[in-house]
């Protein structure tokens, strides 16, 4: 084997998992970052956008559409969610835990109850190509790309948009941003629906890749929870560097002693980062910063 | 009896008030009828929400549809069965208490439980400390041997000793393993390897997966790296199923061995084809087993349950297991004692004819011959019989030395932990 498609091997193996935990953790980084509610029905939402996604795609669309329309739903059922319950509770971090994981419990059984304890899966497109005496999925290069490209576009939304400005401003002092004629209850609202819509796309970029069940969220929530703590609260100097960091981690030791052994160094290389930077990545980097 | 002093100073109480003396006579007549009836108390403890649901919902379904026809036809001994239904929820921790709740509270003379070996160890020692009497409907990795537990599932030696070397015989003989990681998955990589090494055979790999993982691109890589003939897929749940589609689109298509797939989760119905083409999976039954018996199965199980959307091998376990049930308790006499349904089992003549054909129960391990029928997922999603075994006895706790009508371990071996041999 040369060393060409070796090195190719490795890097699609951390490309692939750094995407996985990028998609899986925006959403809440997003929520959490700029809102401070920690969203335990961040899976759900997942959920959601795969479902949608599935739906749309039996309905005859194609898949680039049907994800669109899945991430919506999601994004769509967030500002529902948060005007009803979330706006509740701004300030009381630990309200919402609870009160979202209420809310995490009712979409999943009901799902369960509406539509039953599966659904027919989508079918993962474009086939695989060989490198070397490897094979691989060209889509999960497509995930990669997508992780890639929703990072930028939600710099930019964040960083060179009105609604970016108007979002920053209303986190960072909300009663002064009001003053200034700020509708802060709908930046709110457009904020969590922003989160949960990325956790939709999340749901309908993989849903042609796994088992469609109404718990389909819960093999998301552990890797999103892990990569925001890691991260800190800061979703472009912490999400992405700490999905960076656990994706080689959780590569290197599954190539090297299986599944198993790559979950445990994820969880240690977890404590590790938190023991000796307790702000997470993003909080040690400002710290170096200034 | 104290529960029956307890219900006594609770109707007292409450005496008091007119109206609820009026409930309560109400429900002295309603509990004279019932008792004037005598049914027999089934209580089911099956999985129908939660990761497993897909596969055990219709193990109750089996269930039912028995016990339906055995009423109509009578009943057990004359006495009508009366199912006590728990949903598990897939939860080890619900098995406990429903466990718990079943024999104590219900007081039910037997108990269907469990689909997982995790939740069955769970409650095993529930069912041995009450002195209750349990059927496990389910293949698993075998070696319960304890006489308070009925086994009528497939157990590696009538799936694994048929299975593996006929795919070795086919494909060639380096194999590499993945399988759940507990004690079903381990137990079952362990009768793997010993059954490739008896026949000449090389394990290039071998990984244990953590029950929940639903990416598979590393695993995919190493069985590449590997190179083995075909991969024995032993993973459980619906995370873990997520690895066929990714191996499919990543290009592995190597041919596959289970004794889970198809046969619990009928993933050919639910997966896209050709994501499953391919893979071999030994079971007693599945519902496109090509016999008169099993087609009049799939069409009164139809008629009850139009909406079912599969009908699985626990699916037919369960249910020839109520008819099971029946044979021993008129077999002891319209005994449901346990030790009368022991002497009947101990005659070695309890059997069914049941859909799959003929099964009988093995008085030494309390489990069930099977008929093993070889099924082949097509490129389609269609299945094909290359192969059919008949009467394959649960023969290893016999011939390791275990005897049930002798001694009550309340144990489970496992091929490198043999019963010992007085």
């Amino acid at each position: 084997m040369d060393i060409g498609s070796a090195l190719f091997g490795f890097l699609y193996q951390i490309g692939d998992a750094a995407a996985f935990l990028v998609l899986a953790s925006t959403g809440l980084a997003v929520v959490f970052g700029m809102m401070g509610v920690i969203n335990m029905a961040h899976g759900e939402f997942i959920m959601f956008g795969a479902y949608g996604t599935a739906i749309a795609v039996r309905a005859g669309l194609p898949l680039p559409v049907a994800i669109t329309l899945g991430s919506l739903m999601a994004g769509v059922i967030g500002m529902v969610v948060e005007r009803l319950v979330i706006c509740r509770l701004y300030g009381r971090p630990l309200d919402t835990i609870v009160a979202t994981w209420g809310i995490s419990l009712i979409f999943s059984q009901g799902t369960l109850i509406l539509l039953g304890s599966s659904f027919p899966g989508v079918g993962t497109p474009f086939g695989s190509f060989a490198v070397g005496a490897y094979s691989y999925s060209w889509y999960r290069l497509v995930l990669m790309a997508a992780a890639l490209l929703l990072l930028f576009a939600l710099w930019l939304l964040v960083n060179r948009t009105r609604f970016g400005v108007l979002a920053r401003a209303t986190i960072q002092v909300p009663h002064m941003a009001e003053a200034l004629g700020v509708k802060t209850r709908t930046i709110y609202s457009l904020t969590f629906g922003l989160g949960a819509g990325l956790a939709g796309l999340t749901g309908g970029l993989y849903a042609p890749t796994m088992t469609m069940v109404p718990t389909m969220g819960s093999t998301f929530i552990l890797e999103a929870f892990v990569t925001v703590v890691v991260g800190g609260a800061d979703i472009f100097i912490g999400t992405a560097p700490a999905a960076g960091v656990l994706g080689i981690t959780k590569a290197l030791f599954t190539s090297w002693q299986g599944q198993l052994t790559g979950q445990i160094a994820l969880l240690i290389a977890v404590i590790l980062v938190i023991r000796l930077l307790p702000k997470g990545l993003s909080g040690w980097i400002l710290k170096e910063r200034s | 009896m104290n529960t029956l002093a307890n219900l006594c100073t609770f109707s007292i109480r409450r005496a008091a008030g007119a109206r609820f003396s009026a409930v309560l006579a109400l429900f002295g007549v309603l509990i004279t009828a019932s008792l004037a009836a005598d049914p027999i108390k089934i209580g089911v403890l099956e999985d129908q929400s939660g990761d497993f649901a897909p596969a055990t919902i219709c193990k109750v379904h089996g269930i039912q549809l028995a016990a339906d026809e055995i009423n109509a036809k009578g009943g057990i001994a004359g006495r009508p069965i009366e199912l006590v239904i728990y949903d598990t929820q897939s939860d080890n921790t619900r098995y406990q208490e429903f466990m718990r709740r079943v024999l104590q509270k219900d007081k039910a003379d037997v108990v269907f439980a469990g689909f997982s070996s995790a939740s069955r160890e769970a409650y095993r020692p529930i069912v041995d400390q009450l002195h209750g009497l349990c059927f496990y409907n389910n293949q698993y990795e075998g070696g319960v041997c304890d006489a308070n537990m009925i086994v009528t599932g497939a157990v590696p030696e009538q799936q694994f000793s048929t299975l593996i070397p006929w795919m070795m015989e086919k494909y060639g003989k380096k194999v590499y393993t993945i399988a759940a990681n507990y004690n079903f998955g381990q137990i079952s990589a362990e009768w793997v390897r010993n059954i490739v090494k008896k026949n000449g055979g090389e394990m290039v790999g071998e990984e244990f997966i953590p029950l929940g993982v639903s990416q598979f691109s590393q695993t995919i890589k190493n069985i590449q790296a590997a190179k083995p003939d075909f991969v024995v897929t032993l993973l459980v749940g619906t995370a873990q199923s997520s690895y066929y589609e990714q191996a499919r689109s990543g290009g592995l298509q190597l041919p596959m061995a289970s004794s889970v797939n198809i046969g619990q989760g009928y993933e050919h119905k639910r997966f896209k084809p050709p994501t499953l083409a391919n893979m071999y999976v030994t079971t007693n039954y599945i519902e496109e087993v090509d016999t008169p018996e099993s087609k009049d199965f799939v069409k009164r199980w139809r008629a009850k349950f139009p909406n079912e959307p599969y009908i699985n091998q626990e699916a037919e376990n369960s249910y020839l297991a109520v008819y099971l049930y029946k044979e021993m308790v008129e077999k002891a006499n319209g005994s449901t004692k346990i030790p009368d349904i022991r002497k009947a089992i101990a005659t070695g003549d309890i059997n069914f004819d049941a859909p799959e054909g003929k099964v009988t129960i093995d008085p030494k391990s309390q489990h069930m011959s099977h008929t093993i029928y070889l099924a082949r997922v097509n490129d389609d999603h269609s299945i094909s019989f290359p192969k059919i075994w008949p009467d394959i006895k649960p023969y290893w706790l016999g011939e390791a030395g275990a005897d049930l009508t002798k001694s009550n371990p309340h144990t489970q071996y496992t091929p490198s932990n043999p019963p010992k041999v007085p």
